[in-house]
Order: structure tokens, then sequence, then C-alpha cells
């Protein structure tokens, strides 16, 4: 099990430990399965002998053999089932939090961009006819729409650790399938759709951001970073894009 | 055994390749399918070869492409799933076996019978042809997610090469629900005298499932095709939204905005019952076999009618498992997560039924019983990880990662090919009256069995580290995967081996076709009616009749109580041996 990257988020430790014992129960189960065939196969070798009279399955053979493991299988897989639908309950089906870190990652072939709505706390605007990528606006922001003005567009994610983030999902072309393994997070940007995530960063530190939905030719690269930091320094790193906004709208 | 070795009735090539013969139909389906799996192999082999030796230029090649590599992806998954893993099981088996199994002296509709192989071969070659045209075969994956597929400018192979693929698909569709509305009506309208449906064997169970399945589910693949193709050169937009910007270049809204998400779904509602399609005549079979090598009867024969019945009905229901995090209503996840997990159950009746008969009577170890414990084995690797994939919190995780693609490597591709081999080697004899040999068949097994499990079951941990699919490299600008160089290779020179060992299967089938020790006319000693000396068979008994003491002399009574003979009628096969 320590195949898996390390976890950074808050969810991802249940999640983890739900992994884990899954996989545990069923490689045990599977184990076993295997070593019934084996049985078969070697109790052919040792017993020379014809086979007894025949057969015929009484009641109670069939139903140790079959209807007892059954029920048992049965069982496990409804407590699998009851077990992890809470998981996906708290991170699907919540209601998102008023503090949440707002943030929209948009996928484009193949580039992750992400957009913090500054200061006025809006997302401004945007206009398919107005994407231009290599004139600085790969997302299409309204210049009409004043709460466009101040949206800080990064090709890198920083988040502070410790507080719910509410992501909103979008691709421009194909689907893109974003994918932080770190955060034990994935939700595909479907175009035409808005998709949300919410998830709380805990751990400090670097997280590969993935594509996981093929999408073209760089699928394999279409890769960001996701940085996670402690809140100072997350307002710091804010306050600068900001500024630097600022500046370039000044000249 | 001693006795005298039939010969093929020699007849004309043209009269073997242009005729309604079931019979001859099914080896041309086998041929078709072994061409597939040839490519598809060789296709899976540079796919393994590219990812751990990236920069490795291939002989008269060079060095693929990320594009290329895609395509490659593509163009395997769609030739396995399509041509080999359908085509064999639903087409070329119960072409082989299954008027013969109910008593049938042809199917019901031989004509279309035929035209269904004419049609598949078309919608093949028209597959192939992807490659050779401007920029080459797709690379958006079996599953062709829009708007990716429906844009000729979102990358290589997506204009021309996905046109082709598309009328592929639409071509295969076309004949998949030829031939299975020829095996329903078949099964249902030509039984032989006293084959009630409680007599039939637990193959013709399983086809009667999968052809209504491939009714089903095939007339959506159909329909989703042909609205791509639509969508793509008469702008109706059934999966396109407005606002799309590809490459830069703003695309035309459609006059109603339409949705990726109407094709995945559309899409998994076949995908889904396409995996029960590949698989439930491999689990008739696995019944068929063992009862045939313990000599002891199927325990719960209507138990395991209703498990297959069940598990086809439910496999309607699980489409939504494939999609969990494509943006579909969360409870909606939920409820496809307990459909699915119900699936399992009785998929799990069916193992527990067959280790139970592996306890009864003494396994008679020949080369199509080995294959059935194998696919047995690959049923239960693979099967197990599908309630872990079947939690949508859980798949959240492991969605597209190759956990995913060593599950169903394993429960679909490797369990559908070791029931293939199972059939092939048990039937073999009916097509040539000799015997496959035991020695090479037990090479074959024992090296595809190691080999498989050695390139599929390490995918699970490249999974679980988060290794997506459809990376031309292990490598990006900011995740490596490198430090899983060491167990990628590991799969590769195992699934190098897994190629190298079907080099014996194809000796094997070749060599013994003229040197195999003679098969008499019922070599297997089986009941079912395949297997019977005359095709007018009068049906008295069940298929599973097994066991000491169930008939006077012997310890089975074969279902064929009494047989008449009647001359031929159009559609009917002549037969392909005679005794000299």
């Amino acid at each position: 099990m320590n195949w898996l990257p390390p976890n950074g988020a808050l969810h991802g430790l249940a999640i983890d430990h739900l992994l884990r014992w899954n996989l545990t129960v069923l490689f045990w189960l599977f184990v076993a399965a295997q070593a019934l065939l084996v049985a078969a196969l070697v109790r052919r070798w040792v017993s020379r002998g014809e086979g007894h009279a025949v057969q015929h399955r009484s009641g109670a053979a069939f139903f140790f053999a079959d209807l007892l493991p059954l029920a048992a299988i049965t069982a496990l897989y409804i407590w699998m089932m009851f077990a992890s639908h809470k998981l996906w309950a708290a991170s699907r089906e919540s209601v998102e939090s008023p503090q949440a870190v707002q943030v929209e990652v948009t996928g484009e072939q193949f580039e992750w961009y992400f957009r913090y709505p500054g200061a006025d706390g809006v997302f401004g605007a945007t206009r398919a006819d107005l994407i231009n990528a290599p004139q600085g606006n790969p997302l299409g922001l309204d210049p009409a729409d004043a709460h466009a003005a101040d949206d800080i567009v990064s090709a890198i994610l920083v988040l502070p650790a410790g507080r719910p983030v509410d992501v909103t999902l979008r691709s421009i072309d194909v689907i893109h399938g974003f994918a932080i393994p770190g955060m034990r997070l994935k939700q595909d940007a479907i175009p035409g759709m808005t998709g949300h995530l919410q998830f709380t960063p805990a751990v400090p530190g670097d997280y590969p951001i993935l594509c996981t939905q093929v999408c073209g030719l760089g699928h394999a690269r279409m890769q960001a970073r996701l940085r996670v930091v402690a809140p100072g320094e997350y307002e710091r790193w804010l306050t600068a894009r900001e500024s630097a906004l600022k500046a370039e709208a000044a000249r | 055994m001693s006795a005298a070795i039939p010969v093929r009735v020699r007849r004309p090539l043209a009269s073997r390749v242009f005729t309604s013969c079931h019979r001859d139909l099914a080896i041309l389906w086998l041929l078709l399918a072994l061409a597939a799996v040839i490519l598809g192999t060789l296709l899976s082999l540079a796919i393994r070869i590219h990812r751990v030796w990236p920069m490795l230029p291939f002989p008269f090649y060079g060095v693929p492409t990320p594009e290329q590599y895609l395509a490659g992806v593509t163009m395997h998954g769609t030739l396995m799933i399509f041509f080999v893993l359908t085509v064999v099981p639903q087409a070329a088996f119960p072409n082989l076996v299954l008027p013969a199994q109910i008593g049938a002296s042809r199917m019901a509709f031989p004509r279309l019978n035929a035209a269904a192989f004419w049609i598949g071969f078309a919608s093949f070659l028209a597959l192939i042809a992807a490659f050779f045209v401007p920029q080459g075969a797709p690379i958006g994956g079996w599953t062709a997610y829009p708007p990716f597929s429906e844009i000729a400018a979102a990358g290589p192979g997506q204009g021309a090469g996905m046109d082709l693929w598309l009328v592929s698909i639409l071509l295969f569709c076309a004949a998949s629900l030829a031939a299975a509305f020829n095996f329903l009506v078949t099964i249902l309208a030509r039984r032989a005298q006293g084959m009630t449906l409680g007599r039939m064997p637990l193959t013709v169970w399983s086809w009667l499932v999968s052809s209504a399945l491939t009714v089903i589910a095939f007339s959506a693949l159909l329909a989703a095709a042909f609205m791509l193709l639509a969508d793509r050169h008469f702008g109706t937009g059934f999966f396109l939204p407005a606002g799309e910007v590809v490459n830069g270049i703003r695309q035309r809204d459609p006059a109603a905005p339409g949705s990726p998400m109407l094709w995945l779904h559309l899409f998994w509602f076949f995908g889904h019952p396409e995996v029960y399609i590949s698989i439930l005549p491999g689990m008739g079979l696995a019944s068929s076999l063992i009862a045939n090598f313990t000599r002891r009867p199927v325990p719960g024969y209507r138990f395991m009618v209703t498990a297959t019945t069940l598990i086809g009905f439910l496999g309607l229901g699980v489409w939504g498992h494939h999609i969990f995090v494509s943006g579909m209503n969360p409870y909606a996840g939920t409820a496809f997560g307990l459909t699915t997990i119900a699936i399992a159950v009785p998929s799990s009746a069916e193992v527990l039924t067959w280790l139970a008969m592996l306890f009864r009577g003494r396994i008679r170890l020949t080369t199509p019983m080995l294959f059935t414990l194998g696919f047995i084995s690959f049923f239960i690797a693979g099967g197990l990880t599908g309630p872990v994939l079947a939690q949508p919190a859980l798949d959240a995780y492991l969605h597209n990662t190759f956990f995913v693609v060593a599950h169903f490597h394993l429960v679909m591709a490797m369990a559908g090919v070791f029931s293939v081999f199972a059939g092939i080697y048990y039937w073999y004899p009916l097509l040539t009256g000799r015997r496959m040999n035991e020695v090479l068949g037990n090479l074959h097994f024992w090296i595809s069995l190691i080999a498989a499990y050695g390139t599929f079951f390490p995918m699970h941990f490249a999974g679980l580290a988060g290794e997506p699919r459809h990376y031309a490299q292990l490598s990006g600008p900011v995740e490596s995967f490198a430090s899983l160089i060491p167990v990628e290779k590991g799969i590769t020179f195992s699934a190098l081996l897994l190629a190298a060992a079907q080099l014996i299967f194809l000796f094997n089938v070749f060599r013994s076709a003229r040197h195999g020790i003679a098969a008499g006319e019922n070599p297997w000693r089986a009941t079912t009616l395949e297997w019977s000396p005359n095709a007018h068979p009068i049906i008295e008994s069940g298929p599973y009749v097994y066991g000491p003491g169930v008939a006077s002399q012997d310890d089975f009574r074969p279902q064929w109580a009494f047989a008449e003979h009647r001359n031929g009628s159009p559609g009917e096969c002549s037969p392909p041996l005679k005794q000299e």
C-alpha cells in the first residue's frame, strides 16, 4: 500500500483507510479462491481412484457450498458500499462552505488554467470569441465586465492549508480529466458544463495535477502543479499577483 | 484411441467462402479474429515497448510520436474488444456449435447469418483503412468521447481516421445485430423435438442472454455512432456544446447546443453490456467443460440459468459506473454503485458453483480443462477488483488509472481469451477429426497463465501509484512515474513472453490438423449434441447427465437418444468429415 502517493487532503485519510481495508479483504479472498483452484488440482494428483457413487446435490450440500459463502460475500459487498457511501456523500453531496476559497479550473489542450475571483470575490464574465491564449487571454475574460478586471489567471494552483476549497471546473475544447492524486481527487472537465469539487488541502507541499482523460497528442504532458502553503503565505502570493495585475493594467 | 481418422471433405474454396453454412462461417469468423488478434497483439507490444524505452526506434518506422502511440492504443482496444472478444464468443463459436447443440440442422436465417459475416468483414477493412489515410488512425481511445471525436481539428487522426473508425463501428453494429437476431430466433424457434428450454446446455443459455444483450446494447451504439457521424458532417450538434474553441479557433455553435454527456451515457449503455456479451458464453462453456471433465452434472442447473439471466438483466443497468467522475449527479453515482454491487452477486454465485464442482469427481486435466481453470482464475482475479471500482468514493481515485486497465484486462481480456482457447481446444475435433497436441497445449497454458499474471497483475500497483492510462510517456513536465520503470519493464517482458507463447498455439493448430491423434466420434465423451453423429436427433435428457451409473454401460448419457437421417435442405451444412 506504499504505492499510493503521500496524501495531503483532509478527506484523503479516510479514502486511504477504506481503500487499504478493501484491498486487504479482497486480496485474501483472491488468495483463498486461487488456493481452492490449486487444491482441486492437487487433489486430483493425490487421489488416483475413480469417483465415488453419483452425488445428487442435496439441499444441505448446496446450502453450504454455494448459498452460505454467497450470503457472506454479499454481506461484505453491502458493507463496502455503505462504508464508501459515507465518504462519497461527504465529498460530493455536501453544500459548499461560505469560507471556501473560490477557484476556477479550466482545461484546454494541453494546459490547466486557474482563476481566482480577485478582491471583488466574483468571477468576471468570459466569452468564447475572446479566447486568445497567444495574446494573454486564454479564458476569454470580457473587458466589458467590471468583475473581470481583477480576476487572477495563474498557471499554478496555490491554495492555503486548512481551508475548504470550492473548485469550479470547466473546459473550453474537449473533455479533460482534472486529477490531483495527492489530494485523492478526480473529476472530468466537460465542455458546456460547469463541474464542482470540494476539498480541504491539509498538508503543505507540492502536488502534481494531471489530465486523466485522453484529450489529444499532448495528453501526457498536460500537467500542472498544486502548491499548498500556509495561510499567510497564500495571502502574500495573492496580494503579489493582484498588484502585478494592477501594474500591468496601469501600463 | 484407435478410431479411423476421418478426412476433411474436399470442397472448392469458393464454396467454403461464399457460403451460408454456419460451420463454414464459424471458420471465416475465426480467421477474421485471428487477423485482428495478431494485429492487436503487435500493437500492444509496440505500446509496451514504447512505454519503457520511449527513445527506441522501431525497425523501418522510427520513434513513435505521441499521436502514433495513442492511435496504437485506440486501434488495439477497438480490434481486441470488437473483432476478438466479441467475434469469437458471440459469432464464431455460436456458428460452430449453436445449431448442433439444440439439434437444429441449420440457422433460422442462414443468409442473414452469412450477410453478418460479410458486413463484419467490411467493418474490419474500414477499421484497417484508418491506418492508411492522411494523419492516420484516431487517437481518442476506443470510447471516442466527443467533442474530441467530433472536431477534426482537435488532433491528428480525428479527421478521416475517425470517420473510418465510425463507419467501421456502424458496420460492426449492423453485423452484430444481424447475427444476434439470427441466434435468438434460432434458439427460440429451431430447437429439435425434446430440446426444451430446461434441457439447453448452459452455453446456449448464455448465447440466448448475450444475443438479447447484443440486440439492446449494439442498438444504442448504432444510434450513438450515427449521431456522431451526423454531428461531424451535418452539424446536428447532438454532442457539441456552444462556445467551443479548439486549437484557438472558435467553432461554429450548433443551432441547439448538445452535450458530450449524451455520448457518454449512450456509449456506456452499450459498453458495459458488451463486457457480458463477450464473457457470458465463456461462463456457459466453463460450466459445461467442468461437468464434462469431472464427469459430474452441473449442480443447480436452474440456479446457473437464473444467475446468467440476472447478470444479463442487471448488466443493462450499471453503465453509470464508468462515468462516476464525469459530471454525473452524485446521487446517480450511488445508485449505479448499488446496481454494480448487485451484479457481483450472481457473478460470485457462478464462481462458487464452479469451485464446488471442482471438488466432486476427479478432474481430467486435458488442455480445454486447464484453460477453463485459467478462465476461472482470471475471472476471480479481475472480478474481485470490480466491487472496489464500484464504489464512487474509491473510483474517484482509481478511475482511468492502470488499476482499471489491470481490472478489465484480467476479467474481460484474459478470462475471455482463456475461454476462447478452452473452446478451440475442445471443439477442434469437430472440424478436423483430430485432437490438438496435449503436450504443446499444456506448455501453451502454463506459459500463458504465468505471463498473463506477470503482465496484468503488476498494473494494479502502477494504478495505485496514480499512473493514468493513455500516457505516451511515463514522465511529464510535473509528475514523473519514473520510479515505476522497473515494474513497467517487468510488465513489458511478461507481455513479450505472453505473445511468444501464442506461437506454440498457432503451431499446434496447424500441425495437429495433419498430425493430431484421431479423435473418434465423441472424443470427450460429452453429452451435448454437437458431438452427435447425426444432425437430426431426438432429445430425451438434460445436458449434463454425467456420473457413474447414469447409463447402463458408461458414466454419461448423451442427449441424443435416437437419430434418424434426412436429406439436407438449403442452408444446412454438408458433413465436414467423412469416415474412410
